[in-house]
């Protein structure tokens, strides 16, 4: 490979900033000052294959340039190149795929003002406007209308990020003009968010399991965590070896909280059979379904858990190397797993030998930049690997050729939450909780039209309605989406749907990852199902026609009919159907599969546009 | 690629296609195992010198027990898989597929599809005279190929051909996303600024005539453009002593443009720029 760079050249800070995560060059052939050049540097050239493998500091090594200076220039871009032995194409490529980098000059700070389904039905549309008409041209400030920011209790939300040495966060929500403007201009004086017990309306019940700890321990502290019962899944753990943990996960029935509801126990045993080494383990904590932040909530209010866990599966599964893959908007959870693995790090609970029992294993975080599709394990692997995020047809599956082209396990961090009650309680207790298919507690992010919107926890098998009740559900509701926006619309009355993998079923719509959202009559449906169909050709990695073509088609249909409805609706509704049968039969991924869910459910459960 | 390397035998297995019993050797595709048989499916990603990335979905095929259809050019086939190439739900898919592609993109230049449209029924008008389409300038940047991608169906087959595949140049690769996604350089330079070096390999295994020799292009934009008054001759490059193979695309006892063989060992269909482009000493009469 013989890498062609441009004449463009990083700035000092540029520079700076790429260093600040690689290190200082080591010849010129990576990028060095020439007048400085090396003796060494006239005989051989270094970087090349070394480098080669750190294809995977693309991505962090685009957030630093991002963070540092607000967008990436040809000459930042180009000097990252060089350090990685990347060629300039292939990383253009991957920059100009994430939503949250620029690869032209911007302000320092973009104000990112959520305009997805709980916040539209919030008022988000006049929020922005408000934003928009007090920040315009001039006020250094970006202002980017995108997709749920995962605060939806809260609603509507904005986040703002000013570039520079560090990179500011602030975030407004519940949001009001006034407020998001300030959390732009001066993020370092914004007030703090509410803690993470506030999105827990149950916080400080004792018979919570999963929430247990939110809201009642430090998550700055790991003694407060063991002092409430942390670290002693991982004995048990120990205790029972990798196929004695491995036993007790089958034997619970948990399964994946992510979306797709496979049996962990399965695929645990699947990874760990592997005769490849190393197997990975990567905990999936991209959500960027709309209307889900229940991970986010975990991972504010009680970060050692999710620790605790991967290391458990880490070894029931013999992986050394764990990564958590965490959503790149979400600064305070990553903010507080950062400390948590520092802390851990430091008192040998993660390491060469993680709590004196010889097994070595450790975490490393890799933000996201803004794409939802990355929450699809396979793009989530091309995406650390430092490739575009574009999923991989399967199979092979993960387990057997995942991460790096090695063993993996991936599992959402409910799921991995979860194993520490399975190994508390063991796999039969657990089991008797919730129902004989799905076992164990669940958490449900509810959203929009009620009273008390924030996540519940309750054991499968509760109905809708007693979850809406819980959650203190408005007058005139009109529906509840189920499952976010690649779930399905349910009527009000149909509110006695058992909240079980096989009761959704039943019902002909789906769990997902545990989404409910509300809406009242006062919100307009066309409107909701249109921002769906946007969101999915926004998300749309690109790759396959089905998906890419199709959900730019679904979405004009819906322009077309928006304020249409009976006959005159009918040609649209037949084309929409039409394309969505296909995108849900030959896309290559989940995303494109699912995309036409929602807008299907509406029109056929609800009566959109009849 | 239609050259089978030598080697240890493959072992056969059994399966069946649209109810036929076919017998394939292993690791051999489902398209492999189809068009065997002698059923004709639909492929436009797909290119026998490549490892299809199985992205434009006109090959699908249903397999008993697949909650999705599958692509028949990446599934491999196994044991007692039972294939189904021409259902309902298959022709349903690659109809719409092929609507979608037309409906957004120039197709004229792409061999076969406007047989396939007529096949399976496919109206690509229907989604309205709105219809997002891609209506880009072809980019006109060096004297010698032409990248028109108002007829590119993101195949990735350039990408591919350009990158680990086969040249390792890596000068293009697939930006943005969606369907704003593109094929470029990097920070959408024009080519004269990357790093390509004009083997014309993409050229080679583009499916649509989105990249094609500006002589073409020129040619075309004339009217002069005529395949059928075309003659084709296979020789041997002499720049070098590699020895590709060179066909020769001769129109009016002028080259036109330059392929290679795709089952030629040496080869696969790539060569050089010398041996691509590097014809005009040929015919300079002067
Ligand atoms: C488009 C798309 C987005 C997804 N996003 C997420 C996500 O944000 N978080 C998650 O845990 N799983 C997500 N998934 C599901 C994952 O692909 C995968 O099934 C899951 O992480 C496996 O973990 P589990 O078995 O613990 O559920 C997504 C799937 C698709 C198709
Ligand atoms: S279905 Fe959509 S998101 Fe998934 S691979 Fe295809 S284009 Fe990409
Ligand atoms: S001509 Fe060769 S080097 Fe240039 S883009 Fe095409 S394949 Fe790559
Ligand atoms: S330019 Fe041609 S080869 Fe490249 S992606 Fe487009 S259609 Fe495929
Ligand atoms: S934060 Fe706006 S919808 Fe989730
Ligand atoms: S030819 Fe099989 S998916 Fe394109």
């Amino acid at each position: 490979m013989d890498l062609h760079f441009g004449d463009s050249k990083p700035t000092d800070e540029e520079r700076a900033a790429v260093d600040a995560l690689l290190g200082p060059p080591d010849s010129s052939w990576e990028g060095a000052d020439r007048d400085e050049m090396r003796a060494a540097d006239l005989r051989w050239a270094r970087g090349g294959r070394a480098a080669r493998d750190r294809r995977d500091q693309l991505l962090p090594g685009l957030h630093a340039i991002n963070d540092r200076i607000g967008w990436i220039s040809e000459g930042a871009l180009d000097y990252l190149c060089r350090r990685l032995t990347v060629p300039p194409a292939q990383a253009y490529g991957v920059a100009t795929f994430y939503a949250m980098f620029s690869v032209k000059p911007r302000p320092a700070t973009v104000l990112h003002v959520c305009t997805d389904l709980a916040c539209a039905a919030a008022g988000a549309s006049e929020l922005c406007a408000g934003i928009e008409s007090r920040l315009g041209l001039g006020s250094g400030v970006s202002v980017e209308r995108g997709p749920c920011l995962g605060l939806c209790e809260r609603a509507p939300a904005a986040l703002a990020i000013r570039a520079g040495d560090p990179v500011r966060t602030a975030v407004s929500a519940p949001a009001t003009v006034e407020q998001a403007v300030l959390a732009a201009s001066a993020p370092d004086s914004a007030p703090e968010e509410p803690a993470a017990a506030m999105a827990v309306p149950q916080a400080g019940d004792p018979a919570l399991t999963l929430l247990r700890r939110v809201g009642v321990v430090d998550p700055s502290s790991l003694d407060d965590y063991r002092a409430h019962g942390g670290y002693t899944a991982l004995r048990r753990a120990f205790e029972l070896g990798p196929a004695g943990v491995i036993r007790e996960v089958t034997d619970s029935g948990l399964v994946g909280r992510g979306g797709a509801a496979f049996p962990t126990g399965r695929k645990w045993q699947a990874t760990a059979s592997q005769p490849d080494h190393p197997h990975y383990l990567v905990c999936n904590a991209d959500e960027s379904e709309p209307g889900t932040f229940k991970d986010r909530v975990l991972m504010e209010g009680d970060p050692y858990a999710l620790v605790e866990a991967m290391t458990i599966a880490g070894y029931a599964t013999g992986a050394h190397q764990g990564y958590l893959y965490l959503r790149g908007e979400y600064p305070r959870a990553i903010r507080r797993m950062r400390h948590a693995l520092d802390q851990a790090r430091a008192r040998g609970l993660l390491g060469d030998d993680v709590l004196g029992q010889g097994y070595a294993f450790d975490i490393e975080i890799r933000r996201g930049a803004g794409a939802y599709i990355c929450g699809e394990e396979t793009a989530l692997f091309n995406s650390i690997e430092g490739h575009r995020g574009e999923p991989r047809s399967k199979p092979p599956f993960p387990v057997e050729k995942g991460l790096f082209g090695k063993p993996t396990v991936e599992n959402n961090v409910e799921t991995l939450v979860n194993v520490l009650p399975v190994l508390m309680m063991g796999a039969p207790a657990y089991a008797a909780i919730g129902t004989e298919r799905s076992t164990g507690p669940k958490l449900f992010c509810v959203s929009g039209t009620v009273e008390r919107p924030g996540i519940y926890e309750l054991p499968f098998g509760a109905t809708l309605g007693e979850l809406l009740e819980l959650a203190g559900v408005r007058a005139g509701l009109r529906a509840v989406l189920l499952g976010g926006a690649a779930g399905g619309f349910v009527r009000p009355d149909e509110l006695d749907i058992p909240l079980t993998f096989e009761g959704t079923r039943e019902a002909g719509t789906t769990l997902g990852s545990g989404v409910v959202m509300a809406f009242d009559d006062t919100v307009p449906l066309p409107r909701l199902l249109l921002r769906i169909a946007e969101f999915f050709r926004d998300e749309s990695c690109g790759q396959c026609v089905p998906c890419r073509v199709g959900t730019v088609r679904q979405e004009e249909a819906l322009h077309r009919i928006a304020d249409r409805a009976g006959a005159a609706a009918a040609d649209d509704i037949a084309l929409l159907r039409e394309v969505g049968r296909a995108m849900r039969d030959a896309s290559i991924c989940g995303l494109g599969q699912t995309a036409w869910n929602a807008v299907e459910s509406a029109i056929d459960r609800l009566g959109a546009y009849e | 690629m239609t050259v089978t390397p030598l080697g240890i035998p493959r072992r056969l297995l059994e399966f069946t296609i649209d109810g036929e019993e076919a017998r394939v050797p292993e690791g051999s595709t489902i398209l492999d195992a189809c068009r065997a048989a002698g059923k004709d499916i639909p492929t436009l990603c797909q290119g026998d010198t490549l490892t299809p990335k199985n992205a434009c979905r006109v090959c699908v095929v249903e397999v008993e027990g697949s909650r999705t259809l599958v692509p028949a050019c990446s599934r491999t086939a196994e044991p007692g898989m039972e294939v189904r190439t021409d259902t309902e739900r298959a022709r349903h898919s690659r109809k719409i597929v092929l609507e979608l592609l037309a409906s957004s993109v120039d197709l004229s230049t792409t061999p076969r599809v406007a047989e396939w449209i007529k096949e399976y029924e496919a109206e690509p008008d229907r989604f309205g005279p709105d219809a997002a389409r891609l209506n880009e300038e072809p980019k006109i940047d060096n004297d010698l190929y032409v990248r028109d991608y108002d007829k590119c169906i993101l195949c990735y087959k350039c990408v591919d051909a350009c990158g680990d595949q086969w040249q390792n140049t890596f000068a293009i690769s697939v930006t943005g996303r969606g369907f704003d996604a593109r094929i470029a350089v990097e920070h959408d330079a024009p080519l004269t600024d990357s790093a390509c070096v004009y083997c014309g390999n993409c050229i080679e295994v583009c499916p649509t005539g989105a990249l094609s020799f500006k002589s073409e292009f020129d040619m075309r934009a004339a009217g002069t453009w005529d395949e059928s008054a075309q003659t084709e001759t296979t020789t041997v490059c002499a720049y070098c002593g590699v020895g590709c193979n060179l066909t020769l695309h001769v129109q009016d006892n002028e080259i036109v443009k330059v392929t290679s063989p795709h089952d030629n060992p040496v080869t696969h269909g790539n060569l050089c720029i010398k041996g691509r482009f590097g014809y005009q000493h040929v015919q300079n009469r002067g």
